[in-house]
């Protein structure tokens, strides 16, 4: 009962920020664009010829302004009805857009899992790994993923590879950290149980560690996707070509901001489920002790 | 010193000058309840672990059924101070993880069957799909007995298990485990704090000293004396002070606590 009071509470809160939100973005996008421009009427036909020629065209003052709204709202209508339309390769819907972002995000995603949870175990378990790899970790974990993009497209030779290496490199740090840090603190006592009933070491590590350490590798896991979201977009401008990063930049090329803030409101909504997932499984491998 | 375990000047030391204890000796015979009774960190827990396998002495050996100890073994249940129980797993599959490591090949209906008898035995039969969070101090010892004694090991280790609990609680849970050992004719060596509870469990009880400077030099601690139990084997806690010898056996071993186990 107090609960969903206060939910409710908090969603109306929410409400009245997004039409404060909203009413001033409208009020802000309604006022003169060009103030420094002369109106239309008191140019002769060549004034307003040379003022087009110089892109100062009167009459669209409208079209050049930032847009309110209600436009984006239209926009992103006809972007989400019609999501998947492939129109040659600058002119392709949202959805193939997004397919080709969270493609690379999966598969940079996954290659990272398959390195760094195993070498996660192993520094984990042992503290001479440990001591061996923190140097190297210490020093590559806060390198720029993007900083890797000019020696992934000299070794690689290819954009898209080099996008997914990129995702690869910024997922890495953060699942094998926490993977370590996990099997590293594992209680004493269940590794003492797996040894006095003589489990295998294979056993021992699926049944035992994985468990115990799997809520801590959820944690690892789900701030890698956040990176690897945040980097997909970046990413995608430089190397081009297709995904919502480029979308982004070829929307700002086309001057459309109309379509930028439809793009970055969707990268917004996807970046959001994408943590909610995570948080899900997450749930799913917490135990109380 | 004949016995079914048999333990040979056991020494260990962190500092190589100053063993926690030296020349620890005693056997234990089939089928017998030993305790062990010392001030904290005179070492009983090492040594226990040490029969577990899981630690190693400084010096000495120890021996079960004619074979030196020199790792853990499914030969030896260990019931953990902190219980130890899996939290990710309910009461059913910590127990037949246990099994599992013990029987790996048996098959599905027997092994529930396995898992079935053993929770029974401790009285959780009604808990047996709950996980350990959703269990009380008690009763998640008592899974943690379960599991040991599911594996049928020759010996069975425990480390102080009823420390935790509350008074109540721990008479309930030594009640039961008295009828489980006696039922199974099981072999048990047992840390314990409390003097009841040794009295009422054990067959023979081990009274250890801790290591300390006397008159300038370092005297490290063992065993000082053991006592048989003189209460006959059918002794129940309810009649446990009514009984001939027991305040004498009580006193004897307060007072060696109290004045003798630590070298002042």
């Amino acid at each position: 009962m107090n609960t969903t009071s206060l939910n409710l509470r908090a969603a109306l809160v929410s409400l009245l920020l997004l039409a404060v939100f909203l009413g001033v973005w409208q009020i802000a996008s309604q006022s003169p664009a060009g103030a420094g421009t002369t109106s239309a009427a008191t140019l002769s036909a060549d004034e307003l010829e040379y003022a087009k020629m110089m892109g100062k065209d009167p009459g669209a003052a409208k079209a050049t302004g930032f847009p309110g709204p209600a436009e984006v709202a239209r926009t992103s209508w006809k972007h989400l009805s019609d999501p998947f339309y492939d129109k040659g390769p600058n002119d392709k819907g949202i959805g193939i857009q997004l397919a080709h972002s969270l493609g690379r995000v999966a598969l940079g995603f996954l290659l990272a899992m398959v390195v760094a949870i195993p070498l996660g175990f192993l520094i984990g378990m042992s503290p001479l790994m440990q001591k061996a790899f923190n140097p190297f970790i210490q020093v590559l974990k806060p390198i720029s993923p993007l900083a890797w993009m000019p020696l992934a497209l000299y070794t690689l030779k290819d954009s898209g590879v080099s996008g997914i290496f990129v995702i690869f490199i910024c997922s890495v740090w953060p699942m094998m950290i926490n993977t370590a840090f996990g099997v590293a603190s594992v209680k004493r006592d269940w590794l003492n149980v797996a040894l006095t009933l003589e489990v295998s070491p294979l056993r021992k590590a699926l049944q035992v560690i994985l468990p115990a350490a799997a809520p801590t590798i959820l944690t690892g896991m789900r701030i890698s996707m956040g990176i690897a979201w945040l980097v997909i977009v970046a990413a995608e401008m430089l190397v081009g070509g297709t995904g919502i990063g480029y979308f982004v930049w070829n929307e700002w090329n086309n001057l459309s901001l109309t379509n930028v803030i439809f793009a970055v409101l969707v990268i917004g909504v996807v970046g959001m489920l994408l943590d909610l997932g995570f948080a899900q499984a997450q749930k799913a491998v917490t135990y109380v002790e | 010193m004949n016995g079914f375990l048999k333990v040979e000047q056991l020494a260990k030391a962190f500092q190589a000058d100053k063993p926690v204890f030296a020349d620890v000796s005693f056997g234990i015979a089939k089928g017998e309840f030993v305790c062990i009774i010392g001030h904290s960190g005179c070492g009983k827990t090492t040594i226990l672990n040490v029969l577990a396998g899981l630690d190693t002495a400084s010096h000495g050996h120890a021996f079960m059924d004619g074979r030196e100890i020199a790792g853990p073994s499914l030969e030896r249940g260990v019931v953990f101070q902190g219980h130890a129980l899996m939290p990710w797993l309910s009461v059913r599959k910590n127990i037949e993880f246990a099994v599992k490591s013990r029987w790996p090949d048996m098959r599905r209906a027997e092994l529930d069957q396995h898992v079935e008898k053993f929770v029974a035995l401790v009285g959780l039969s009604a808990a047996i799909e709950k996980k350990p969070s959703q269990l009380s101090g008690g009763m998640k010892q008592r899974v943690g007995i379960a599991r040991a004694f599911a594996i049928q090991p020759k010996m069975l280790l425990l480390d102080e298990p009823f420390g935790a609990l509350d008074a109540l609680t721990r008479g309930t849970i030594q009640d039961e485990l008295m009828t489980i050992v006696r039922q199974t004719q099981q072999t048990v060596f047992m840390i314990t704090h409390d003097v009841d509870e040794a009295i009422l469990l054990a067959d023979r009880i081990l009274l250890m000293s801790n290591g300390a400077e006397v008159n300038g030099h370092y005297k490290p601690g063992g065993l000082a004396e053991t006592v048989s139990n003189p209460l006959p084997r059918s002794r129940t806690r309810a009649q446990l002070h009514h009984l001939d010898g027991y305040y004498e056996l009580r006193n004897h071993i307060v007072d060696f606590l109290v004045s003798r186990a630590k070298a002042h």
